[in-house]
């Protein structure tokens, strides 16, 4: 089946199986792997992108589903070679080890940032509860997202 | 103190990670790629009766369905070594596909390969298989009667029996005697990556597999092996791994299995585990039980222990973790015995899992001390620092270095200890009883035994790149390696790239067991300093350069150029001179021989873990507060990355204590929650306030930068520190791990 996906701005029309979910349709077929895969149960969140402005775990969408509205993946972040303030922010907190669960927090964190630009400690675990990371122990992740949401102003009033 | 070394740079990966460019084993882009499935076994005990594989094959888009009929024999078994000797290092002694024989569920007994994910996913639902089976045996109650006590244990590195002194008068004599039984769930690594392997063969023979592992070269020796296809012909490129803790320490059959299927068909082909198959497909924390009896003066000095372990290993391999290694040398006490039991069952080989050993070990011997703290009214840290030792008792050698007491006074220190009333159930906050605990923390140093070699150039415009052959999987080894080097040198970071990630690099053995920092950090290190030996020779030779003739052990060098150590103003860039003499570049290589296990010294990294809980007294619930541990792992090459392992490691240790453990259903044999919706692992909300602090120590014998490692240590201890702040908050003592509610509400009431 015929689907056109808005992804990152950016119109892709491919032909797709039915069952294809759209995660592996953003790695598979238009090579966007920084959209990770990492569980069956829609438990770890690594898949994590926008849909229509919203996260949703792309692993429990099908491609087909998508037809029509747009995606933004960890790609869509920067701007014109610069990066977002929360792809900054997990650079200078230290908010990654392996990365593998990076991609998916940002998408988060930037959501949560668009809707409250200075969120307390709580509110930013709260908003990443879906999501696993296994190896930072979530203090520098947290830590992360506070630098965003404090060079955000910064940004902002520039 | 050297200028970058001990920094807190930041990551230098960290730009292609939140970009999203790093490209993980299974994202490399390859033209014509096909997909490979597999399928594992539903049983756990069986003959495989009847393979039809029609339907499948003729589903759309299916290239080759992959059994035990038509699978290519192995060329050879490689015995079974941890990789870091250095060697192949199969995790197991088994090869699936070989024959009919189902040993465990979970086993690989058909490949599906397809040109697209979905089309290999749904042909695999299509392979019918019938099999005869028997009950299966795959529990620890089921085999303890015919445990048997093994030569060797942990691939054939450690002894299944270690003795010291004697240990019935021992026990006999003591004043006090503490004996408690332990028992231990078991673990998954579940690192969020599930192993995934990508296989592609060229024109002439050669293979290139890009594998998710800790060490590329452990893939090239053991696919070399399987394969029968010399090591200089295969290619194994590991540039990011998403997260490992031993599940990608050893070469599992997955990756063989890629390569198999890719020369079947013709085309490259990617084989990803899914997450049910990666616990089944990677070893496991075995299940296990552990009996320990701690003899001691009335005062507290120990005089005596006796620790005995039973786990589930498979009916292949002997292997146990090592839980009773560094409980046996931790204090300072004369007699000891510690004896591994094994029995066998319908299993996958257990494997290294983050602090392997240790981490159960440490726990049962850390609960008994507290409750000898207890019995004897000693507070828990001074119990300890009374048997802190100066020497390894199993040797009498002292070690490399310890900072023992010092972690353990700065971790009471930080925590607030002084003045705990250490009876049980004194404090509540409303619903919550509050309780603190602590535990010394130990991990053994482990060393590669081969030569460890980087690459470090210099070109004429002062940039230098260095090359050895590890692989990222988030331990921040580029970043460190990037700072070793600019220090050997005297130039700035960013003068440096580090490239490691694939098997052209000069061999570095695989990251294990905290070794690597230490491994890659001495051969960089060596390289960089080769390199500088040989430009200040170039130097000093030189009629033209100002420090011509000078003594090469009178020229120091910083920013990039090279001085006399009294006359600063006499010297030049390395750049200036490479550039004066047309020389396009200089080269040189370091070759670190690691110093024999017989040093003359105990290697050993110590620690101590501080913990307080809550534990809701009616729901039994554990709420972890604040945690702080202290460790004192030699020379730390970046604070940031450092930390970062460590309180990761901390999260890991409340995970073991609090949430993991993987369920055998008994009847099917299989493992009943293989997924990360029933595998629980700690979630953000579960974790509590974290303070990392390290200790210097003096360390110049375990390799040339004094690195221990901080890969496993910040795990170490944190279960027992939890459990016994449990038991303070609430008067019952944990002995089971992962701590279940049920039991403390049963006692509690
Ligand atoms: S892959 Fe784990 S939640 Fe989507
Ligand atoms: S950084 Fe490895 S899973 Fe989060």
């Amino acid at each position: 089946m015929q689907v056109t996906v808005t992804v990152n701005g950016e119109e892709y029309t491919r032909d797709v199986d039915t069952r294809l979910l759209l995660v592996h349709f953003l790695r598979d077929h238009l090579g966007l792997t920084g959209t990770h895969w990492g569980c069956d149960t829609s438990n770890c969140g690594v898949c994590t992108v926008w849909l229509d402005g919203v996260p949703v775990k792309s692993c429990t969408v099908l491609a087909v589903m998508a037809d029509g509205h747009a995606v933004r993946t960890v790609e869509g972040l920067e701007r014109n070679g610069t990066l977002d303030p929360v792809q900054e922010g997990f650079v200078q907190c230290h908010g990654l080890q392996c990365g593998f669960c990076t991609p998916g927090m940002m998408l988060t964190a930037r959501w949560l940032l668009d809707h409250n630009p200075d969120p307390s400690e709580e509110q930013i675990r709260e908003a990443i509860s879906g999501q696993s990371c296994r190896c930072t122990g979530y203090e520098n992740i947290v830590r992360s997202v506070r630098w965003a949401a404090e060079h955000s102003t910064v940004e902002a009033t520039k | 103190m050297s200028p970058a070394i001990g920094g807190t740079l930041a990551r230098l990966d960290g730009r292609a990670k939140v970009s999203g460019s790093a490209r993980y084993s299974g994202e490399v882009p390859i033209p014509h790629l096909a997909h490979a499935v597999l399928i594992g076994a539903p049983v756990a005990n069986a003959r495989i009766t009847a393979v039809d594989a029609t339907e499948a094959e003729q589903s759309a888009g299916v290239l080759a369905v992959l059994t035990h009929l038509n699978l290519p024999k192995v060329a050879m078994q490689p015995s079974l070594l941890p990789s870091l000797a250095g060697l192949a290092a199969p995790g197991h002694t088994f090869f699936p596909m070989q024959d009919d024989t189902v040993h465990y569920a979970g086993q690989h007994v058909a490949v599906v390969v397809a040109d697209t994910l979905e089309r290999a996913e749904h042909a695999a639902t299509l392979v019918r298989i019938d099999y005869d089976t028997t009950p299966p045996v795959t529990l620890l109650e089921e085999i303890k009667d015919q445990a048997y006590e093994p030569q060797k244990i942990f691939g054939g590195l450690l002894p299944g029996r270690q003795v010291r002194g004697d240990i019935e008068a021992g026990l006999r004599d003591a004043e006090v005697r503490v004996e408690a039984m332990y028992e231990f769930a078991a673990n998954h690594h579940n690192p969020i990556e599930p192993s995934t392997t990508t296989a592609a063969w060229d024109e002439v023979g050669r293979l290139t597999l890009y594998d998710g592992i800790q060490g590329p070269t452990s893939t090239q020796l053991t696919a070399a092996a399987f394969l029968g296809v010399p090591p200089a012909q295969i290619r194994v490129v590991s540039n990011y791994v998403g997260g490992s803790f031993g599940s990608k320490a050893m070469v599992w059959p997955h990756a063989t299995l890629a390569a198999m299927a890719a020369r079947h068909v013709g085309r490259p082909v990617r084989l990803a585990l899914n997450r049910e198959q990666m616990f089944t497909s990677c070893g496991h924390r075995e299940q296990q039980r552990q009996h320990l009896t701690l003899g001691a003066r009335a005062d507290g000095k120990l005089v005596a222990v006796r620790h005995h372990k039973l786990s589930l290993t498979s009916h292949f391999d002997d292997w146990a973790e090592p839980s009773l290694q560094s409980p046996a040398i931790i204090y300072d006490y004369p007699n000891y015995e510690g004896i591994y039991r094994l029995g066998r069952g319908n299993i996958n080989t257990p494997t290294f899992t983050r602090a392997p050993g240790e981490a159960t070990g440490m726990f049962a011997m850390e609960s008994a001390m507290d409750e000898l703290a207890e019995r004897i009214g000693v507070d828990p840290v001074e119990l300890r620092l009374r048997n802190c030792s100066d020497t390894d008792p199993a040797t009498g050698d002292p070690w490399s270095s310890s900072g023992l007491r010092e972690c353990l006074e700065r971790g009471a220190e930080l925590f607030g200890w002084a003045g705990r009333d250490p009876r049980p159930r004194q404090r509540r906050e409303g619903n919550w009883l509050i309780g603190t605990g602590m535990a010394t923390a130990a991990y053994p140093h482990a060393q590669p035994v081969n030569p460890q070699r980087a690459r470090a150039r210099i070109y004429s415009d002062g940039s230098v790149i260095v090359e050895a052959g590890v692989s990222e999987f988030g331990t921040g080894i580029s970043t460190a390696m990037t700072l070793v080097a600019a220090d050997g040198l005297g130039v700035t970071v960013d003068q440096v790239r580090f490239a490691g990630g694939n098997t052209d690099m000069p061999n570095i053995t695989a990251a294990v067991g905290s070794a690597g920092a230490g491994a890659a950090s001495a051969a960089v290190h060596l390289s960089v300093t080769a390199l500088r030996e040989q430009l200040i020779g170039m130097a000093v030779a030189d009629e033209q350069s100002p420090l011509h003739g000078a003594d090469p052990a009178a020229v120091v060098v910083e920013g990039g150029r090279m001085a006399l150590r009294d006359r600063p103003d006499a010297g030049e860039t390395y750049s200036a001179m490479l550039q004066r003499k047309l020389v396009p570049d200089v080269e040189a290589i370091g070759n670190w021989i690691p110093p024999a296990q017989d040093v003359g010294h105990g290697m050993h990294t110590f620690g101590a873990q501080f913990a307080e809980v809550g534990v809701d007294a009616e729901l039994g619930l554990i709420r972890v507060r604040r945690m702080v541990g202290v460790f004192a792992p030699g020379r730390v090459l970046n604070r940031r990355t450092a930390h970062s392992q460590l309180m990761g490691g901390m999260l890991w240790g409340l995970g073991q204590t609090l949430l993991e453990a993987t369920r055998m259903d008994a009847r099917s044999g299989r493992w009943a929650n293989a997924s990360l919706a029933d595998y629980l692992v700690p979630v953000n909300a579960d974790s509590p306030d974290v303070v990392v602090d390290t200790v210097e120590v003096h360390e110049n014998v375990v390799n040339p930068l004094g690195v221990k490692g901080v890969g496993e240590i910040g795990v170490v201890g944190v279960a027992a520190a939890i459990g016994n702040a449990v038991y303070h908050a609430t008067g019952y003592r944990a002995r089971s791990l992962p701590i279940a509610l049920d039991d403390i509400l049963s006692q509690a009431s």
